[in-house]
């Protein structure tokens, strides 16, 4: 077996910078680090690729839109509060 | 990824001006959102109601002094979180023992390498990764987020705001605001590997 370097990121690892990435918030030299790690590694590029899934899949939820009654209780008050 | 577009500066200059119509589509879009969010601050319905509309009247009163510092939704949230503490929000401290960890420990090996590799997502044309599908799902996901990685998961990846106006509307920092949402995005990949189709 290969001896890992110490400056290789093992997938233990990789998966927890997932984040820190998409976020740019890795310094130069990891995000380096990240990316070789991903070249060498088809299953941490799964991670982040499933993380973007549920990225995208979670900005697709629809919130469920407001009642007319709901709607017309706050314009009620809307009223009250311009004629205070 | 879709971002929500912020209400450009004429909407906020009629509902300056007492327009009702500006009032009515502020509420359309932003009521049900902050609706949400409230309910991850105090764990009773009304009071949750009660906030968002505490909310709206702190905005239609103080749409005066809004300068436009920072964005509509940063202070529109930041008024609604701010208003839940003042009414005790009893976010519980720790909810459920949080996993610190994005994956199953188990299955990396002794080295921290891949022992047991995840399966991959089917995302072929006749078998896509289907929203509609997954929403039900995913709301309920969302709903079993400890409160604070569910608020900032929603208001970023739900809402579309930035790293900037989460941080400012819930008043965290930069970094805690990644742990959070590390955790979340990683808890909400584990809940839909055990229900998308695998090939």
């Amino acid at each position: 077996m290969l001896a890992l370097r110490q400056k290789d990121l093992v997938c233990q690892q990789a998966v927890e910078l997932v984040t820190d990435y998409l976020e740019g918030a890795l310094s130069r030299r990891d995000r380096r680090r990240f990316e070789a790690h991903l070249r060498a590694c088809p299953n941490c590029s799964a991670y982040l690729e499933q993380i973007k899934a549920t990225i995208a899949l979670v900005g697709s939820v629809e919130v469920e839109e407001l009642s007319a009654e709901a709607t017309q209780d706050l314009i009620n008050l809307y009223r009250r509060w311009q004629s205070e | 990824m879709l971002r929500i577009v912020e209400p450009d500066i004429e909407q906020l200059g009629h509902l300056r001006d007492g327009d009702e119509k500006a009032f009515v589509m502020l509420v359309a879009r932003y009521h049900q959102p902050l609706l949400r969010l409230a309910r991850t601050l105090v764990s009773n319905e009304e009071v949750a109601e009660e906030i968002v509309q505490d909310t709206w009247m702190a905005v239609v009163r103080g749409i005066d002094r809004f300068e436009g510092r920072s964005s509509f939704k940063t202070w529109l949230y930041s008024i609604l979180v701010n208003r839940a503490r003042s009414a005790g929000a009893n976010e519980p401290l720790t909810t459920a023992i949080e996993s610190l960890h994005s994956v199953d420990p188990t299955r990396f090996d002794a080295q921290g390498q891949w022992a047991d590799p995840l399966d991959r997502w089917r995302d072929d044309s006749e078998s896509r990764l289907d929203a509609a599908t997954l929403a039900p799902l995913l709301s309920s996901a969302l709903n079993d987020l400890a409160p604070r990685q569910r608020q900032v998961v929603m208001l970023r990846d739900v809402e579309g705001l930035s790293n900037d106006e989460v941080c400012g509307a819930l008043g965290i920092t930069s970094g805690n605001q990644r742990i959070l949402l590390h955790r979340g995005r990683a808890r909400l990949r584990e809940i839909l590997d055990s229900k998308v189709e695998k090939g």
